[in-house]
């Protein structure tokens, strides 16, 4: 019997979906004030904000711009700005 | 940590959804095979011909993600390959508290080596917000809208884990997005108890109940600090854990949602709202929650 491979494809494949075209407001983290607890990182609904030593750096080409990373984030080190494209 | 769910996903600005995959697959790790039914997470995840898992992940219908789940199971055992995988089957409350009920309770009934988790936003997202089994009292949809005389849901929210555990699984427990190191350290405990298990993680929906996007993590905690979700945890029948919490008026998480909108601008509202707190009353006396 031949088994049809159905719908097939490949992991993580929407990567090629720029979702950051969606975006209204754009989360910018202050270094200075971020005091790297990761809770950004962990509620990112996209899982774009990444750690690069110590500090959080978000992936604009994803990033919605839902605002939940400022919301969230306990040092207030994150700001919601329009988006100017 | 590995990102085992891409973005390039189409969940709304904000998803709980989203956000309840992620944690699952941190507590999952790589080794699984995840089936989801018909739901926002299978629609936002498999724009085809695209995928956002970095998983086996596999959808066929809307009722029977326990069913596949059961069928990938038993195949790997009748392969003698079930030491290279955990089966996770990754659903809806539409699919999991209604549609897919009978076929869940098989699942359970027949003792699978699967984690049956359910992510509960409380009604049909992906089709327009009608309710669910899931939909708990007074909040509108678009299949139980608030109007002239109606304060929307009329029935309460299904009490699924307790269905669950009346089956005399293993593993019982619920968790919620606003407690994401909770909700990673159930799915990991989850997997490695041999048997079926069942989870339900609370996950906002700000498309569907109202609310800005930013505010999906807070409203997730206010729903368990006001004990209209209680999180606990039950093993062979007993509840061996319980999220105490300093309680909150059930307003506080009522009066941020366009759902529940209408309790606070219609004569007689006060009352729903009453009939409200003492479901949240009872949460809380029955797990003893206060803390």
């Amino acid at each position: 019997m031949k088994l049809s491979i159905g719908a097939v494809t490949e992991p993580g494949s929407t990567r090629i979906n720029k979702t950051g075209s969606w975006r209204t407001f754009k989360p910018i983290i202050d270094v200075e004030a971020c005091v790297g607890c990761g809770m950004c990182s962990m509620f990112c609904p996209e899982g774009v904000v990444y750690e690069v030593e110590d500090k959080y750096t978000i992936d604009y080409d994803y990033c919605k711009g839902c605002g939940v990373c400022a919301h969230e984030c306990p040092s207030g080190a994150i700001e919601m700005v329009i988006e100017e494209k | 940590m590995e990102e085992l769910f891409a973005p390039g996903h189409r969940g709304c600005a904000g998803c709980g959804a989203a956000i309840a995959a992620r944690l699952i697959l941190k507590g999952a790790g790589k080794d699984i095979i995840a089936v989801s039914p018909t739901g926002c997470l299978e629609v936002i995840s498999s724009p085809y011909p695209q995928s956002s898992w970095g998983v086996p992940w596999i959808h066929s219908l809307f009722e029977n993600a326990a069913a596949v789940a059961s069928g990938v199971e038993a195949a790997l055992r009748a392969l003698g390959r079930e030491d290279e995988a955990k089966v996770l089957a990754i659903a809806g409350d539409g699919g999991t508290i209604d549609i897919g009920f009978g076929v869940l309770s098989g699942m359970l009934e027949r003792g699978h080596d699967v984690t049956y988790i359910c992510y509960d936003n409380e009604a049909y997202m992906n089709t327009g917000i009608q309710r669910s089994g899931s939909t708990p009292y007074g909040a509108s949809t678009t299949t139980s809208p608030a109007g002239k005389i109606s304060f929307g849901e009329d029935r309460p929210k299904k009490n699924a884990p307790a269905i669950a555990a009346a089956h005399g699984i293993p593993y019982v427990a619920t968790a919620s997005i606003a407690y994401p190191k909770d909700v990673i350290k159930k799915v990991k405990k989850a997997v490695e108890i041999e048997g079926p298990k069942y989870l339900q993680i609370h996950a906002p929906c700000c498309t569907g109940w109202g609310f800005d996007s930013s505010r999906t993590i807070e409203i997730g905690r206010l729903a368990v600090e006001t004990a209209l979700f209680p999180i606990y945890e039950m093993q062979n029948g007993k509840i061996t854990s319980v999220k105490k919490i300093k309680r909150k008026p059930v307003e506080e998480y009522l009066k941020v949602q366009r759902r529940f909108r209408h309790l606070f601008e219609k004569e007689g509202g006060e009352e729903e709202i009453k009939k409200i707190q003492e479901i949240a009353d009872g949460n809380a006396e029955q797990f003893g929650l206060d803390l």
